[in-house]
Parts: structure tokens; sequence; C-alpha cells
């Protein structure tokens, strides 16, 4: 009753004693002991994870208490494995058990918020005009316009309502469309797996308005573009459970008890299993101590050490004796039995492009895609054009498949070698090692290797032409001396040659016994077990200018070994969280393909190379990465020149497209009274209609609008951290460098050059973030979004087949919202403000020419530049496709809240397979309910879900039978066992609240999911004989393109790193009196965020330094006089940054490591170069592009969104580091004069 | 000062302080258990706790004791025990002089902390600032006293608290005339003692009452607490 009184018990207190009264029992209240029982009672737990793209993907328990999100625990109900697995759980790690935090954290943003400045600008303006209007009088008052974009990033938000916020948002798209055209909307959001229908909220938005959907994992940089090269694949990996089926497991630049935390368990166990694993990193990783031997090459040396294992396993397996299995599965999957032309250059010869049934003058008795379907000998030697080229996807049905038979249904035994059926014949390889920038080894060989091949002549239509097999050629390639009687290959391992276990050594530093010693365990594993050997890689490779050819070095050794397609084997690449499951059904979702197609989807590298202005700096010249034996050709331009050739050739996407408004075009070709498709093929040769891309920094092709959703743009992936300052953002920034034409150098031939580059080309950013990011800081309108507890999605990872559900636990705090509602709020506006100025408009939409469509085979031989009048403009062949589009936008809100018509009369499909959907989009309007228009509901983020589900193969059987079926007539093979058995299941959004589901088997994917095997890559391929989407439909090593051919890399090699030259322009002007030392800058990823979430997370800051820091060997430190912890600053001539020092001897000399993104908002000083705070890793980083990503038109090598094209490499870059003097917070007023520093 | 003023301040508003003190305890205590406690910043910052904090609170031991044992014992204790007035007073001049200067040092230190320390500061309420800057205020006063003390060595001052004070203890009327004429330092640093009693009960002060001075005599060093339910039925029935 009270405690006080309870207390008072004088006359009943007992205490007994015990241990000879040294012990005292008591009966005093206990009542308080509840205090501490109740902190751990809640009235419910909730199914979620977390969106925050680390492939986790784990199932959480959310505990919600008097409607607060409490705290959340791991859930271990997955299903069970099979019995000889180890199960899944548990899975999770402290980052996420730490999420909860965020929920109401002083950095959550709790109301939508907008720039002061802009917000008194818009109210001035709307109390006299209308809404577009409104915009107008802002923007294009260069004044007022600067007024607010000179200050991002430096505060001054003030609160506003959800009605006004929506408003601005319409009012500047509409204009932006109006006036510009929409395609100067851009929406930046990554990683769809991670939470897939807010993703597909502002996807929809801007495909519906006509704005641009940009890419991001080839901009991470996580694409491997070696992946699609190879296998015409974006990546298809391995769930983590198959790691348990390795006989021989490396890691190879990927830290799994890092940065794969909830699945490093399966790594554990399957070495108690006893499987061998060797790592090999540079730095003492987490990794290395699971290791049985630890490799650490010299960083960015990797594709060295690769080549000399590549050389033993050749010599070992392949020419000292035949190994069946690695015999039979090169010959069936791989396009090594194939033939290559070789031409005459000089006193040489050099490989072209692959044999064609075209080439014959009979076209081998092909009449179909004659050009696209490549040659090999049959075991007699005879010309034979074996199934499953891609010239048998399209144009006819059931011969694209891997069958051992030659098109006309023979079996046939392709031959691998002519070795002792030919004359060998000298043959020119290009070499890059000779020379190296910085501390890298030069071997001083010289820049062409001969070798001598087996080559045999054909007569061929133009005449007769020697063939080489591409095994052959591989074989010299890899420098295996096979008594041939030439110099530059070598017989022993001992010599110092291309690319021997000396000759890496010296290049790497690993010593050539281990070398040859993982070699051969490795195959010999592979042997043994049929392909069970694994390399589990990441971005510590694929992040350096030439991660081709880091990668394709390692999968040339799983292809060498049969491994790719066996469980317990292959390719298990982990970056991102890319592989989105459902991903067929989601697509017309996200892209609005229910009512309109093409999307607008843009390549972000290219694009923020271009609009950050980065190509003005740009110090890589073509020259530099030029093959000595590029076929002979115009080679000249700038890196954006190339990428300038590509847009127009239809290679690449663009965005913006046209100079003039793309809703202008259909009426001008109208007037000109042509199809909007000729028309413009004809105005851009006559130059009537301007491609964007020839003048990026014109304000008629700025991009206006920008979206930033789900992502830190400016805080994380930002290559080019200041140069988004400087260009895109027009606010104070941090870029030390000179542009070329203050530098005086040459400038690129396609783009204009302005003498001013333009600063602050957005109009408007508007960020949506749960927390106050660095991007919101820069936003001019930041959106309260729920958080991962507080909506309902989807989240998928590649390291599990599980469809995890994000829920909502509690309502989304103070005023956010979820994704999903937010743009449909916007869209809400957009609707009613759009009449001010817009109405049903046609739009004219270029996309470039398509992977896994029939315009794939676009351009089968050499490289015709319609600009140069090489060839006629022909959309969809030499140029990019042209496609009309209506647009209504007054029922933009709408169209996004219901299930389009399209899907109905155009049906759904994905990589290349479609089929009828109608029976799915009736089942939606009975689960959903019927919207006004009469077609489906998508009114909520359930019944998006519901749509998605539906929809895709994955989570519908029927579905998935379906696409079999459909497949099954291209292969000409019966494929729907695979899912028949499930063809009753369909997977709900409560089924996934309830327990974690499996998918079901789809040919959106390579592997299967069953109760026998473990998903893995590539499965479908070997055992059900359906080809890679490549040229030859397999495997694919040798790589013919022009351009690949001209780069040196129709074959795999070693680069060393590129030289940025970014030190140079900086040195010795930034002194501060501390010695400086210059290192390589990497930047992996940290243990203690994902990203930059959590960077700012108090209780992660408090499990390591709290804040941002840079790893230093102990060597560097100490030629530096740095100490651990001291404050030190990292500069080049992209910028600058600053953290303290972790001097550690995990740490190889000669490079310094960066955790990436570390949020410069927390524990974050002053720079003393730039006087602004911090800078991120990004602050040092460029971006620079490679000509052989940007290739298009050409069977694998087409563009897909996030598929193929440029990658944002960062790695080859080099620092300048020294101890700070001067730490300045920056916490005062800021001084007048510090305003005008820089 | 007028009789009317002296009679409310020093006649009546001694017992509502207390009132308040005991009855605001009680209730607070049954009411609102979670804010029973110190409210120690230690986990802060530990700068000048340990030394200010220490100093404080022997200081403060000696002060109050000292005021209650020479307030509310009979003076006729002192005289059968030959202890006399000017010795008193001097004891109590020097003793209680030494402790507060000791007081006075750490709740300077104590307040200069909580005031500048920005991480302290920011979590102070109202009432943890002003706690401190009152017992800070009282203690320079009482400081203040010993010079005026040493005017009169006679104790006859002295004597005058001691009825007064034990007047109000024994509920005599007139007691607050006895101190009428004092000086109005003493008046002060006893009107402000009594606000100190006043506002006791809504600041951290509460602690005062859970010193675990009982720990002293406790038997045992492993103490088991019964799983019994502890209501009185329970417990009358166990009996």
């Amino acid at each position: 009753m009270s405690h006080f009184l309870d207390r008072l018990t004088f006359f009943r207190r007992r205490a007994d004693r015990f241990a000879g009264g040294h012990g005292v029992v008591t009966d005093e209240p206990r009542e308080w002991e509840d205090g501490y029982r109740k902190r751990w009672q809640h009235d419910k737990i909730v199914r979620s994870t977390h969106g925050v793209n680390c492939t986790g993907s784990c199932s959480w328990k959310i505990y919600v208490k008097g409607g607060i999100v409490t705290w959340e625990t791991q859930q271990t109900d997955y299903p069970r494995t099979r019995p000889d697995l180890p199960n899944h759980e548990p899975r999770g790690c402290a980052r996420g058990a730490s999420y909860s935090w965020y929920l109401y954290s002083a950095n959550r943003v709790k109301h939508p918020m907008v720039r002061g400045r802009l917000l008194k600008l818009w109210r001035e303006a709307r109390a006299l005009r209308a809404p577009v209007a409104a915009w107008a009088s802002i923007v294009e008052d260069a004044e007022k316009r600067a007024s607010y974009t000179q200050k991002r990033g430096l505060g001054g938000f003030v609160r506003a309502g959800w009605d006004e916020v929506n408003e601005i948002i319409a009012a500047a798209n509409a204009y932006t469309a109006k006036t510009y055209g929409p395609d100067r909307v851009i929406g930046f959001s990554p990683i769809p797996a991670m939470s897939m229908v807010s993703y597909a909220a502002g996807a929809r938005y801007l495909s519906l308005l006509g704005g641009v959907s940009m890419s991001f994992y080839d901009w991470y940089c996580d694409l491997p573009p070696a992946s699609p090269m190879t296998w015409g694949e974006q990546t298809d990996v391995p769930e983590s459970a198959d790691w348990y089926n390795a006989g021989f497991l490396m890691l190879w630049g990927s830290n799994v008890p890092q940065t794969r935390t909830p699945d490093a368990h399966f790594y554990t166990e399957v070495r108690y299993k006893g499987t061998k694993s060797v790592v090999v990193s540079p730095d003492y990783a987490e990794a290395t101590k699971f290791a049985d031997l630890w490799l650490h090459p010299k960083q960015g040396t990797d594709a060295a050490l690769a080549m000399a294992m590549g050389h033993v396993i050749l010599r070992e397996y392949y020419l000292d004796r035949t190994v069946p299995y690695f015999d039979d599965y090169a010959r069936r999957y791989t396009d090594l039995p194939m033939l290559v032309r070789l031409v005459r250059q000089g006193d040489r010869y050099v490989p072209e492009r692959l044999l064609r049934a075209s080439d014959f003058a009979d076209g081998l008795g092909e009449p179909n895609n004659p050009e696209w379907k490549t040659v090999a000998l049959d075991g007699a030697g005879a010309p034979v054009v074996p199934r499953g080229s891609i010239g048998f996807r399209w144009g006819e049905a059931g011969k694209w498949n891997l069958e051992a038979k030659e098109s006309g249904g023979t079996d046939v035994e392709l031959a691998l070698s002519q070795i002792g059926a030919a004359p060998a014949v000298s043959v020119a390889f290009p070499y890059f090692g000779g020379t190296a920038p910085h501390d890298f080894v030069a071997t001083g060989h010289p820049d062409v290797l001969t070798r001598n091949v087996p080559a045999r002549t054909l007569d061929l239509k133009d005449g007769s032409v020697l063939v080489a097999t591409v095994f052959d050629l591989m074989c010299a390639n890899y420098g295996l001396g096979r008594g041939l009687g030439d110099d530059d290959t070598a017989t022993d391992y001992e010599e110092d040659k291309p690319f021997t276990p000396a000759w890496a050594e010296r290049v790497c530093g690993v010593p050539r016994h281990q070398i040859v010693h993982v070699a051969r365990e490795f195959a010999s594993n592979a042997e043994k077990t049929k392909g069970r050997s694994m390399v589990i890689l990441g971005a510590g490779l694929n992040h350096w200018y030439h991660m081709d050819m880091n990668y394709r070095g390692i999968i040339n050794l799983l292809v060498f070994c049969g491994c790719i397609g066996q469980s317990g084997g292959g390719w298990s690449h982990y970056v991102g969280q890319e592989k989105l499951r459902p991903q067929t059904g989601w697509a017309p979702v996200a892209f609005a393909l229910d009512w309109n197609r093409p999307p607008r989807q843009q390549n972000s590298t290219s694009f923020f190379y271009a609009h950050t202005d980065q190509w003005r700096y740009e110090t890589l010249n073509v020259s530099d990465i030029l093959s000595p034996t590029a076929p002979t050709g115009e080679w000249g331009g700038a890196l954006i020149d190339y990428n300038v050739r590509a847009e127009r050739m239809g290679w690449l996407p663009s965005a913006p497209q046209i100079k003039q408004n793309p809703l202008g075009i259909a009426a001008r070709a109208k007037n000109a009274g042509l199809e909007p498709k000729d028309y413009v093929a004809r105005a851009l040769r006559d130059g009537e209609l301007e491609l964007s891309c020839h003048d990026p920094d014109d304000p008629a092709n700025w991009p206006r609008n920008m979206f930033v959703w789900r992502s830190n743009l400016l805080g994380s992936s930002g290559k080019g951290h200041e140069y988004f300052l400087k260009h895109l953002l027009g606010t104070s920034n941090g870029v030390l460098g000179k542009d070329l034409g203050a530098e005086g150098r040459e400038k690129p031939q396609e783009v204009a050059w302005h003498a001013h580059a333009p600063e602050g080309k957005l109009d408007l950013l508007v960020t949506l973030d749960f927390r106050m990011s660095t991007t919101c800081v820069y936003s001019d309108i930041v959106l309260p979004t729920a958080t991962w507890y507080e909506k309902n999605d989807l989240n998928t990872s590649d390291m599990h087949p599980f469809i995890h559900p994000l829920s909502a636990a509690v309502d989304p705090a103070w005023e956010a919202r979820s994704d999903w509602e937010i743009y449909k709020g916007i869209a809400r506006a957009f609707s009613e403000v759009a009449p001010e100025v817009l109405g049903r408009e046609t739009d004219v939409v270029l996309s470039p020419i398509q992977h896994d469509t029939p315009g794939e085979l676009a351009q089968p031989f050499d490289v015709a530049d319609w600009k140069s009048g090489a060839a006629l403009p022909v959309p969809g062949r030499t140029m990019p496709n042209v496609a009309v589009v209506e647009r209504d936008y007054p029922k933009l809100y709408e169209r996004f809240t219901s299930l389009g018509p399209l899907l109905e009369t155009a049906g759904n499909g994905g990589k290349g397979i479609g089929w009828n959907t109608r029976h799915e989009v009736d089942y939606l309007r009975d689960l959903n309910g019927v919207a006004a228009n009469g077609q489906p509901r998508l009114d909520t983020d359930i019944d998006a879900i519901e749509a998605v589900l539906t929809l895709a193969p994955e989570t519908n059987g029927e579905v998935a039978v379906k696409s079999w079926e459909a497949l099954a007539k291209i292969t000409g093979r019966e494929h729907a066992h695979l899912a028949l058995a499930k063809e009753d299941e369909k997977i709900r959004y409560r089924d996934v609240q309830a327990q974690p589901r499996k998918i079901i088997s789809s040919p959106t994917w390579s592997g299967i999911e069953s109760e026998k095997v473990c998903y893995s890559a590539g499965y479908t391929n070997v055992h059900e004989l359906i080809p890679w989407r490549t040229l030859t439909g397999r495997q694919q090593l040798y790589q013919d393109h022009l351009w690949m051919r001209a780069f040196g890399e129709a074959l795999v090699t070693w680069r060393p790193p590129v030289d940025t030259k970014a030190l140079a322009p900086v040195q010795g002007r930034h002194g501060n009196g501390n010695p400086e030392i210059a290192l390589n800058f990497i930047t992996p990823h940290q243990k203690w965020g994902i990203h930059s979430t959590y960077s700012d997370n108090l209780l992660m800051l408090t499990l390591n330094r709290g804040g941002p820091v840079i790893w230093l060997s102990e060597e560097d430190a100490r030629r530096a006089s740095i100490a651990d912890n001291d404050w030190v600053e990292a500069y080049n001539a992209n910028g600058a940054l600053v953290a303290r020092a972790v001097v550690s001897q995990r740490v190889n000399p000669g490079m310094a490591m960066m955790y990436h993104a570390q949020e410069k908002i927390v524990n974050m000083p002053g720079s003393e170069i730039t006087g602004r705070r911090g800078g991120i890793h990004n602050s040092v980083t460029r971006t620079v592009l490679k000509p052989t990503h940007m290739i298009g038109g050409y069977a694998q090598q087409s563009y897909g969104f996030n598929y193929y094209g440029t990658v944002g490499s960062n790695r080859d870059e080099f620092i300048i580091i020294r101890r700070m003097s001067r730490i300045d917070w920056l916490d005062g007023e800021r001084a007048a004069t510090k305003e005008t520093v820089r | 000062m007028s009789d009317w003023l002296n009679n409310a301040l020093y006649g009546w508003y001694p017992y509502v302080a207390f009132t308040v003190f005991l009855l605001g305890s009680l209730l607070r205590f049954d009411r609102s258990q979670y804010t029973w406690r110190s409210g120690s910043s230690q986990l802060l910052r530990r700068r000048q706790l340990r030394l200010g904090s220490n100093l404080f609170h022997v200081g403060i031991l000696v002060v109050l004791g000292g005021h209650f044992v020479g307030l509310l014992t009979p003076i006729a204790v002192f005289d059968a025990i030959g202890i006399g007035h000017t010795f008193k007073q001097g004891l109590a001049m020097t003793v209680g002089g030494i402790a507060g200067v000791i007081c006075w040092v750490g709740i300077a230190l104590l307040a200069h902390r909580r005031l500048f320390d920005p991480r302290i500061r920011a979590t102070s309420s109202f009432a943890d600032t002003g706690i401190l800057l009152l017992l800070w205020v009282q203690l320079t006063l009482g400081l203040a006293t010993i010079p005026v003390s040493a005017q009169h060595m006679d104790g006859h001052e002295m004597v005058k608290f001691m009825t007064w004070a034990q007047g109000i203890a024994t509920l005599q009327p007139g007691a607050a005339a006895l101190i009428a004429d004092a000086n109005p330092v003493f008046k002060l640093h006893i009107a402000l003692g009594l606000t100190i009693f006043l506002v006791f009960p809504f600041t951290r002060l509460v602690h005062v009452w859970s010193a675990p001075v009982w720990y002293l005599g406790r038997p045992g060093y492993q103490i088991v607490r019964s799983r019994r339910p502890v209501s009185r039925a329970a417990m009358a029935g166990d009996d």
C-alpha cells in the first residue's frame, strides 16, 4: 500500500541467519525488482529486418512496448535445412541490434524540412502566383536561385507542412518538365532488394512523370563488368549455405566475418568439416584468422597472382595431362573451342574477332543470324556451328541450348586445340606490366609479347583466313611454352616471364612456391570433387580501375576447373545486396511498365562524371590505357568522348537525353511529316536536335530536380564528393586542383568546353531519410521517412533464398511517412498542380540497345559511328531506340495508385522471356480491390507488395511454371519440372511475416531452389543446358569486341593500377610543417557500420573510436611522425579529409585504409587546407571511366540497367597524409573572412 | 523588522517548512520511487567530483551535526557537565568554521562543475542547480556569522538561538520573539535554512533519508532476500 509503511516492520522483521551468522535472510520489500522485470516486458513482437544494403537480410524480432519500439533481437525460426547442412540462423550483427536507437534519436528527421531561404522565397512568390509560376519566378531569377543554392550544407532548415512541401516539389517537377523536359527530373535510389516497395514508390512516380531512375550497382563499383562479359549475367552467386559444400575455399579480397557477419558461421562450419581455406588479403583483415594459409599480395596486384595460378593450372591440368572432367567441361560450357580469326599487324598476327557462320560463303547453312553464330572445329577438324550461340536465341526456336550438338542436331565433340594439327604462327599479345606508377613493380618486359600459336587457314568468303582456338590463344596468353619455338613463353615456373609464378612473385610479393601450391590444391580438389572449389571475392578486388583483370583472372581459374554451375564451387562475388529475387514481378510496379514503356533509366557513373564536371579535371589519357596492339583506327579523344560516342551509338543511355524538350519532339515530327523515330534520326544527323551529352554544361542540359531516397549519395557513394558540391550543388567545396582549361591541357573533342564551369546545376534537391545524413544536410527539402520498423516492405538477398518482410511494428514517429505514402502524396500534388502547364503530352524517349532483347544483335562486327558518316543513324541499330510515350499528367496520381492495362495487353517477363499475365492481374483485382478506373488498386504499400508477389515467378508457382514453359520454347528442352511441384504455391505478404519463405525456382536466375542442392549460380546452365546469355552462349573468356581488343583486354592479363596524377598539382603547396608522405588510398567496408548507416549511431560509435579514422602501417606512421589517435589530414587534387590515425600492424606499408562512408556530421573538425568541415573518404577520390565498359549493342555487351556500363572505381587513388597542427572544430560563428576561403 | 513578519518567519514558517519537509518526503518516497536518488553526474564527468563531493559531504555532515547538537541540546545539559557558554560558542565557531570552509570549498567545486561543464549543465534540472546554489549561499551566510559572533563571545546570542530552536521544537508560543533583535545575518541564515527544508522534498536532497547508515550495524555480509510475498496478509499468516 505504501512503500514507507511497508518498511515499518520492526516487530515482524525476520532475520534468519546462516553460514555462522555471516549470511542473513531478510523480508524487506521487493517491489522495486519489478522495475527490472518491466524493462524486458513488451506488448508485442513484430518481424522486420534492416534495409541497409548489407546483404544480411536477417529476420529480426522487433519489440514494442507502449507504442514505442524498445529493442530488437534475432529471429530464430527459419525453416530447417536438410540433414547434412547447418541451419541458416543465427543471422544478425551488432549493427542491426543497435538500429532501434535511430527511431527516437536526436538524429531522426521528424518533420518535413525546407531550406529557410527557399521557403521564404516560395511563400512570397506563392502569395501572388499559381504554384508553377511561383517556382518559375524563383529559379528564373539568378539572384534568388543562388541565395539558397549557395547555402547548401550550411544549415538553415525550417519546418514546413506536408501539403506545402508536396506543392513545392510538384511545382518544381512540373516547371522542369514543361520548360526543359521531364528527363531533367532525376531520382537516385539504390539497391531495391533492401526495401523494394520503397524503391518502387519513387521510381514509379518518376517513370510516370518521364523522369530518370539512376543506376547504382555500377556506380557503387559493386558491378563486376567481368560477369556480364563472361556470363551475360549481371551477377549471380551461390547462397552462403553453399560455402558449406565447398571442398576448397578461397577468400580473395572479401572480409567475410566483418562484411557478411550473419553468414560467416557457414565459413566456420565448413572448416570444421575439413575444408581448407586460403585467404588472400593484403592486410591482416579479420577473415585472415580463418585461413589455413594467408597470402598477402601487394594491394592491387591480385590479377598477377591469378595469372600465375592460371599458368600453373593450364600447365599441369591441361597440357601435361588431360583431366577428363576439366576437358569435357571446357568443350561443352566454355568458348575455349571457339575459333578466333588472326589478322596481320605488321610482321605478326593479332587475334581478331570470333569466327562466325556468316564468314563462310555458304553461311554454314545458317540463314537466321549467321553473323551471330560462332564456329568451332569438330573432332575431324571440320568447322561446325555449335548450338547455343546468341544467333539461335532470336529469330528461331528450339536450338538455343548447350546440348553437345551442332546446329543440325548431330552430336559433336568440339576440338579444344589444333596443336599438332596445324602449324604455329607468331601472335602478338599486349603486356602492360613493363611500367607501373608509384611503388608498384615495373617488370621491364616489352609491351608486346610474341608467342606462337597453332593456327590453320580456312577459306572464307573474304579469302583465306588464319584461325586459332580460344584455348590455344589462352595458353599462349598465359605464357605457356608448348614447344612451338618462341622466346616469350616459359616452360619452367622459375623463369621470369609473364605470367609464371616467379614473375608473379616479383609483382605481387607472394612467394612462388605458395602460388604453385595453392593453384595445385585448388585444381586437384576440383578434379576430385567435380568442381567444388570456390572463391569468395568482393570489393577489395572490384574497386580497382582494372577490376576486370582481377575478376577475369579468378573467373578463368574457376572455369578451367569446371567449378561454375556446381554446388560448392564457383564464383561467390558478394558486394551489394543486388539480388532482387522477385525482380520480374517488381519491375512493372517500380518502373510503371503497367502504364508506359520504356522507362528512362540512366547509368549513374557516366551521369555523375558529366554532371559533376569531373570530366573537366580528367588526367587519365586514352593513350595511357590503349593496347600497343590496338587495331588501327581513331583512338584519340578523352574518356568522356568515348562515353559520348557510346551514347550516340545506342550503347549507353543518356540523361538528360536531348537538348530540346522531349515533350515537343512529337509535334516537330508531325510538322515534318515524319514518324517520331525517323524524325529523331534525321534531326540528330542534321543538327536540328542535339544530344545533351555533347554539352553537359549548357543550362538547357542540366539536371534540374533531383530526388535521393534510401541513399546517402553525398555522404557515402559520391565519388568525387567535392566536385558534387562544387558543380552539381554549387556550394562551398574543397576542390584543390584546376580543370583542364586552367592547366592548359588537351580538351575533349566531342564535348563543348565552357571557360567557366557551371556551379549549381540543380534547382532542387529533395532527400527522403529517417536520419539527418550528409545528403540531407546538403538538400533543399528533407522529407522524414519511416524507419525499417515503421513501414511494410520486402527484402531479399543473394546470401539466402528467403523473402523477408519489413513490417510496421509501430506507426511512423512524428510526421514521418513511408516512402510509398510520400511519393503518393507528391503524385497527388503533382496531378493537382500540373494542369497549370501540362496536360496529356507526348514524350519521345530514347533508350539504349538492351541486353536480353532481339536488339542485342545490333552491331555484329565493326564499330560504326553515324556521326562520322560511317553509318546511317538507324534507331535501335546504330543509335538509341526511339519510343513515343503518352503521358497523362493530370492523371498521374490515378495511374500511380492503380495497376495499369499494359500488363494484360503486353504481358510481363524478364531476361528475354515473356509470358501472358492476365490471370495474375485478375487475381489482383480480387485481392486488392478495383480502382475507379477498373484496374487493380495499388493504394497502400501492402497492395504494392501483393502485386509484386503475385506477378513474380519466384513467389507465384503458377507464374514460375509459365515462365519455364516460355523458356522451353526457346531452348527446345523441358524445364517446367523445376517448378511443377510448387505450381499451387502463392507466397503472400502475411506468409513472409509469419515465417521466412523460400522462393520458387525461376528462369530469371541461374540457380535453383531445391531440397537437394543449395542455390548456386550457373546451375541451370550446366545442369539444364540453358545457354549463358553471351555471344557464344557459353562462358566467354575471349572478348572479341573491337574496343576490348583495342584496350588490350580480349584476354585476361595483368594491368598495374593507373596513375590518376592527383598528387603533383598539390605537392608542396599546402605544407603545415609536419612531414608528408604519399600512400595508396584504400576504402574497405567498415566493422562498426554498414556504409554510412550506423556511423552516426552513438551505440556503434561507442564501440570504436567514435569518429572518422584512417588506418596506417607502423612504418609509414613513423616516417610521418604520426602517433596513434593523432588527427591527420589526407589530401590530393580532389580535396582534403581529416580523421584520426589508427596506427596498426594490420596494414601493409604503402597503403592507407579508410573505412568508407564515415559520416562527416559526427566528431569532425575542419580541414586545415580547405577550411571546411572534414571531408569524407570521397573527398579525395574522383571517378575515372573505362571505355571497355561503354560497349553496347553487342550480345552480352549490351546495356542493361545496373547490368553493364561504366563503374565508379576509386582504389588507384593516392593521397598525401600528414599530422595536423591545428584542430578547428568550426564551432563558432563563421568569420566573414572564412567565407571567402577558396 | 515588523513583529508580524518576525513572527511569521520565525514562529510559523518553521512549522510550514518542516511539515512540507516531512510530508513531502513521505509522499515522494511513496509515489515516485524512481525519482528517489542522488542523481550523481559521475558517469558524465569525474572531473572535480571526487574532491568536491568528498569535501562537501565531510563538511556538511560536521556542520549539520554541530547545528543539531548545538541547537537542540538544552543549555542546562552543558551547564551541568561544565561546558561554559563562551567555550561552547568558541568550539562551535572553530569546528563549525573549519568544517564550513571545507564544505564551502567542496560546494564551490561542485557548483563550478555543474555550471560550467557543458554536459553536466545540459543534463541538470532547475532543481539540481538551484539547490546547489541555495546551499552555497546558505553556507556563505553561515560563515559570515562567525565574525558577528566574535563580537559577543559571552554566548548570550547563542543561547537565544538555542532557546528559540528548542522552543519551536517543543511548540512553545512566543519563540519567535526571542530572536527578534538578532543580527540580520543570523536571521537570513535561519530563514534560508528553513527554506532549504521546505524545498528538500523537491530536490535530490531526498537521498539524505536513504544514507545507508544502517549498513554499519547490519549483520552478515551475504544478504538473501526472502522469496516469500511481502504483503501484510501473507506475513501475518506466516507468523
